[in-house]
């Protein structure tokens, strides 16, 4: 039994390590991954994020059931990758060495 | 593609309309000096009104909040009493001393709900307005008088919904005064309505003013910030500021809305409907969406508006519909963290809520290569080799900025003129 319900169950095994809950591990995860790593994941959920994007509309956000929990939290790190991939073509923002950025008050879904 | 250049003001520039602030270069030992930095903690950190945090956070009675204020060596209860009203104490217990609020590490910031704040090390208790309910084996005391150790209190105001403290116990000006023309200008604003909020914060290794600084000017914007927003890199002054106002310590700065964000979307902003403006989409949004404090010239094509609150706090308002809030808590001369809070209103579906996700990154985005940049400027100006910088008519918020922390060090501020 997967996270993901099974008309996406083809991206799951790249998609779900990245159904993270918060944006601290998420960010963590990007920070300690390969750019092929990154590139891997991007090129799988990219082509499929429209869809999965409309099957999570279909539901009540004050409702959302964990499996929409879990495709949501994918498709943030989708953004946050998105970044690495489209924007700067390396995982960390240029020249940003030191700085590391803590979430500390963040929606809980 | 070029934009229109922003008109000048007749006198030729913004800056010169504030003929007290010069043009000279600006004397930056007062980000290095760990003397400057000893007399803003008394001057500036113990005398002005100080952000510390929506009213949606303390949402019911009893809702409470810490904050760490160790630019004066205190930490700060925030809470809702049983009249509703907003307190603020000091987080330190009348007995022994002890830090009375906190879960597990002592320096951590903490929030929630009680009923009554209860010291972990002899259990007093105190009420939510800080008096003391009871002291535990109370015979024990000598001629113990139960109102003579309540809480220490700290003047507490709130302006448009959000709460500033003044460790001042009797402070100069009223929180309306301090704000002046800046709080008058973003009145009815809707930010009851941006209730949904995205917070990060970073330990910097810079001097407090050094970061106030990089977010008061969109200079570098083109240069550093190139990559994320080609348009402007092709035509620096897309980045001008529009309008500027400087009203006594704060101002505001008005900037131009990219025009093509939309067209030239990269496949994650057409994904999620949002660029480096916000989402796409406005929502519905009640209240005075164009507040006279706003969009300074009345431009067409107005985009943000950076109000800068002295000393250390900034409200980023974005004609898209949202608003973030910049804030740097003093560690020490060298070091602050940095407090950024992002709101947006309640999403309604995947699609807006993912709309937000895309805003608050692109943020930190380019926020990380603005922090990162400070330490390497702190870190030289330490030097002082260059003690005497030129600002240009851009970094006109920055020579305000200086001029007034300096003004303060030296006693002369708004309320203690008034008083004399
Ligand atoms: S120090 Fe708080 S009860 Fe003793
Ligand atoms: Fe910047």
């Amino acid at each position: 039994m997967g996270i993901f319900p099974e008309q996406f169950a083809d991206i799951e095994a790249v998609g779900a390590p990245w159904a993270l809950a918060s944006y601290n591990d998420r960010q963590a995860k990007r920070h300690a991954s390969t750019m092929a790593e990154l590139e891997t994941f991007y090129e799988t959920v990219f082509p499929r994020s429209q869809e999965v994007l409309a099957y999570c509309n279909s539901f009540d956000i004050d409702d959302w059931p964990d499996e929409v929990k879990a495709l949501m939290n994918m498709l943030y790190s989708l953004v946050l990758v998105s970044f690495a991939v489209e924007v700067w073509k390396q995982p960390r923002v240029p020249d940003t060495g030191a700085a590391s950025f803590e979430a500390f008050d963040e929606p809980a879904v | 593609m070029k934009v229109e250049r922003p008109k000048k003001p007749d006198i030729g520039s913004w800056t010169e309309q504030y003929p007290h602030l010069g043009t000279a270069d600006v004397d930056y030992t007062d980000s290095v000096c760990p003397e400057f930095y000893e007399r803003e903690r008394d001057a500036i950190f113990r005398k002005a009104w100080i952000h510390v945090g929506r009213v949606e956070e303390l949402p019911r009675v009893g809702s409470y909040f810490t904050k760490e204020y160790k630019v004066c060596d205190t930490s700060i209860i925030v809470a809702r009493g049983q009249d509703k009203k907003i307190r603020a104490f000091h987080n330190i217990c009348s007995h022994r001393g002890n830090k009375l609020v906190w879960e597990e590490f002592p320096n951590d910031e903490t929030r929630g709900t009680t009923r009554v704040f209860q010291c972990k090390y002899h259990s007093w208790q105190y009420n939510l307005d800080g008096t003391l309910k009871q002291a535990t084996r109370e015979e024990e005391f000598f001629n113990f008088d139960r109102c003579r150790y309540g809480l220490a209190e700290i003047s507490c105001d709130v302006w448009e919904g959000f709460i500033f403290i003044n460790l001042d116990p009797t402070p100069e000006q009223t929180l309306k005064e301090f704000l002046g023309e800046m709080g008058e200008g973003l009145i009815d604003y809707p930010f009851h309505e941006m209730t949904q909020a995205y917070c990060f914060r970073a330990h910097i290794k810079s001097n407090w003013k050094v970061f106030a600084d990089s977010f008061a000017e969109a200079y570098h914007t083109p240069y550093m910030h190139g990559k994320m927003s080609p348009e402007m890199a092709e035509d620096m002054v897309m980045a001008d500021g529009i309008a500027f106002k400087m009203m006594g310590m704060h101002n505001t700065t008005s900037f131009r809305h990219v025009p093509s964000d939309i067209e030239q979307a990269t496949p994650i902003e057409q994904l999620t409907q949002c660029g480096l403006y916000g989402p796409w989409k406005k929502p519905d949004l009640g209240g005075n969406l164009t507040p006279p404090g706003q969009n300074l010239s009345n431009h067409p094509d107005w985009g943000i508006d950076s109000h800068q609150i002295f000393p250390n706090f900034a409200i980023i308002i974005w004609e898209r519909g949202w608003y973030h809030t910049w804030q740097f808590w003093p560690l020490n001369v060298d070091e602050h963290i940095f407090e950024c809070r992002q709101y947006f209103v309640p999403p309604k579906n995947a699609s807006e809520r993912l709309a937000q996700e895309m805003a608050t990154i692109t943020t930190r985005e380019y926020a990380a290569q603005d922090a990162n940049t400070l330490e390497a400027t702190h870190s030289m100006l330490k030097a002082r080799i260059k003690t005497h910088l030129p600002l240009c008519d851009q970094e006109l918020a920055l020579r305000n900025l200086h001029y007034h922390v300096n003004e303060w060090v030296n006693g002369r501020r708004p309320g203690a003129v008034a008083a004399e």
